[in-house]
């Protein structure tokens, strides 16, 4: 039946009440069943629902001992996506990092997500453009409302590196009857700089990024008990430096976490390590960079929750970085959060850093 | 890797097109009603419990009106609610103001899939409505947060409209 078809119902009805002077209860319940049929039309309109728009962002206020004072608006983050049909669909997350970005500016406009998802059958989908690469905990789950402290723990900002995105495609599932889902990806590499082989200075962004060595990512995670995650990816990439005979060679990254939510308590933990060949990098003692966190909590009521992590991290061999965090959470809504916390940073190279950090984040 | 890349495309381009229905809704009320569901029926969701309805969403309900099939007490939804992005389409079996079953019948979403997970749905029956929202606690699937609130809103909701029908 057309869409008009309701309108026309209800207006030849509306035309024969003028006629008579009361309609029956039986003709309002008609005309209001024909109106709701055309207002229940409109909403299934595909050209008003296909495309969607959401976001997230995050205000940041750190006051350090010894050192100044920060604030900054650090992510301000829109989604936007695309249903194509019902199984092909786009997505995209374009970010604006640190309020203001250009020449001598310190932030980046940044282009972390944009492909194309296709549903190759229940629970099958092969994606294909630039995607977060799947590793951790927060390089895909990372809008503030999803997790305690106000910075992102230093494990995952450094060794994975999140947020770590890379241009390629990926085929995930999964078998729901085992409580299992996979991912594997094939993707473009870092390009990390031979003398110091850090690993987040080597994201390359997918911006006119070098792509002689590509990487490929497996990932496995289980949710067969309620509450419960537990995960492991492991990565290979053929030339961490995408130049050869540079003393920095292929590499491995494996991490695994675990995720237990049970009533008002959670905790998560989470392992990650590269191991590096090449000359180069034994003789700098990063052949080998990795970490490690715990992070207990309690939400006693869904307003509120607190937490404590312990970080500890390798960017070479034998300067182990601490972090120590303690701290709380108040949703104001389910979207909205308030945090606080209290951050001691310990290094061998560094005096040790203590701050009190504040945070709004919000997500839609 | 570009024959990487070429496989996979031909391995693509050779796979049936399919949305991602987990239970067709018409599998879901023929194994809630023994395989003879009854006809549907229609429940209006206005005045109060439109308000109800909206407290429990954090937005109005979509429609004004709610089809729902029931026989000897027992009660079948099948609702929509957006996860993060698309809507999510899930049925529930209501009987004697409890939840008896929980189903994920069609997802959308680009990330979140984990809730269709029997571990997952198997902590709904059981649940009630009381003062406070569901009457027990639901575990969180950590990556799939957005979804897992809109099923636990939906099952509210399922709750909710059986005690007016």
């Amino acid at each position: 039946m057309s869409k008009l078809a309701p309108l026309g119902i209800a207006a030849g009805l509306a035309l024969s009440l003028t006629a008579q002077a009361t309609p029956t209860v039986e003709e309002l319940a008609e005309i209001v069943a024909a109106q709701q049929e055309q207002i229940d039309a409109l909403q299934r309109n595909p050209s008003a629902s296909r495309t969607h728009i959401g976001g997230y962002g995050e205000l940041h206020v750190n006051f350090v001992k010894d050192a100044d004072n920060a604030v900054d608006f650090h992510r301000f983050v829109l989604f936007f996506g695309h249903d194509f049909n019902s199984s092909l669909r786009f997505r995209s997350e374009f970010e604006l990092e640190h309020s203001l970005a250009g020449d001598g500016a310190p932030g980046e406009v940044e282009l972390e997500q944009a492909y194309i998802e296709y549903d190759l059958a229940p629970g099958r989908v092969v994606r294909g453009g630039l995607m977060l690469v799947p590793v951790g905990i927060l390089n895909e789950t990372h809008e503030p409302p999803t997790f305690y402290g106000v910075e992102r723990n230093r494990v995952e900002a450094r060794i994975l590196p999140a947020t770590w995105w890379e241009a390629g495609m990926a085929y995930a599932g999964t078998l729901a009857e085992a409580g299992l889902s996979y991912d594997l990806m094939v993707h473009s590499g870092l390009a990390v700089d031979p003398d110091s082989i850090s690993i987040r200075s080597g994201r390359q962004k997918v911006a006119e990024a070098t792509a002689n060595d590509w990487a490929g990512t497996a990932r496995i995670r289980y949710h067969g008990v309620p509450g419960l995650q537990l995960a492991a990816s492991l990565q290979y990439q053929l030339d961490l430096s995408q130049a050869a005979d540079d003393g920095v060679d292929d590499a491995l990254l494996f991490t695994t976490h675990a995720i237990y939510n049970r009533g008002i308590f959670g905790v998560r933990a989470l392992f990650a390590q590269w191991d590096i060949n090449g000359d180069k990098a034994a003789e700098t003692q990063r052949d080998r960079i990795g970490g490690w966190y715990i992070e207990p909590s309690v939400r006693p009521d869904p307003r509120w929750g607190l937490f404590v992590r312990y970080e500890a991290l390798e960017q070479k061999r034998d300067a182990e970085e601490t972090n120590t965090v303690a701290g709380v959470n108040f949703w104001l809504h389910e979207h909205v959060v308030i945090k606080a916390d209290y951050t001691v940073r310990e290094n061998p190279d560094d005096p040790e850093v203590k701050s009190v950090n504040l945070g709004l984040g919000y997500q839609f | 890797m570009i024959r990487i890349l070429l496989a996979l495309l031909l391995a693509l381009a050779g796979t049936a097109h399919a949305e991602d229905v987990i239970l067709p809704p018409d599998d879901f009320l023929a194994s809630a009603f023994g395989g003879a569901p009854p006809p549907a029926r229609t429940l209006w969701v206005t005045g109060e419990l439109r308000e109800s309805a909206q407290a429990i969403l954090g937005h109005p309900p979509s429609s004004l009106r709610v089809r729902y099939w029931q026989d000897s007490g027992r009660s079948a939804w099948i609702l929509e609610a957006i996860g993060k992005e698309s809507p999510i389409t899930a049925g529930f079996v209501v009987e004697n103001g409890e939840l008896r079953e929980a189903e994920v019948l069609i997802y959308r979403e680009s990330r979140g899939g984990e809730i269709r997970f029997p571990s997952f749905l198997r902590q709904f029956p059981g649940l009630r409505l009381d003062e406070s929202g569901l009457s027990g606690h639901v575990d969180n699937i950590s990556s799939a947060t957005l979804s897992v609130n809109a099923m636990k809103k939906m099952a509210a909701l399922a709750l909710l409209l059986a005690s007016r029908s």
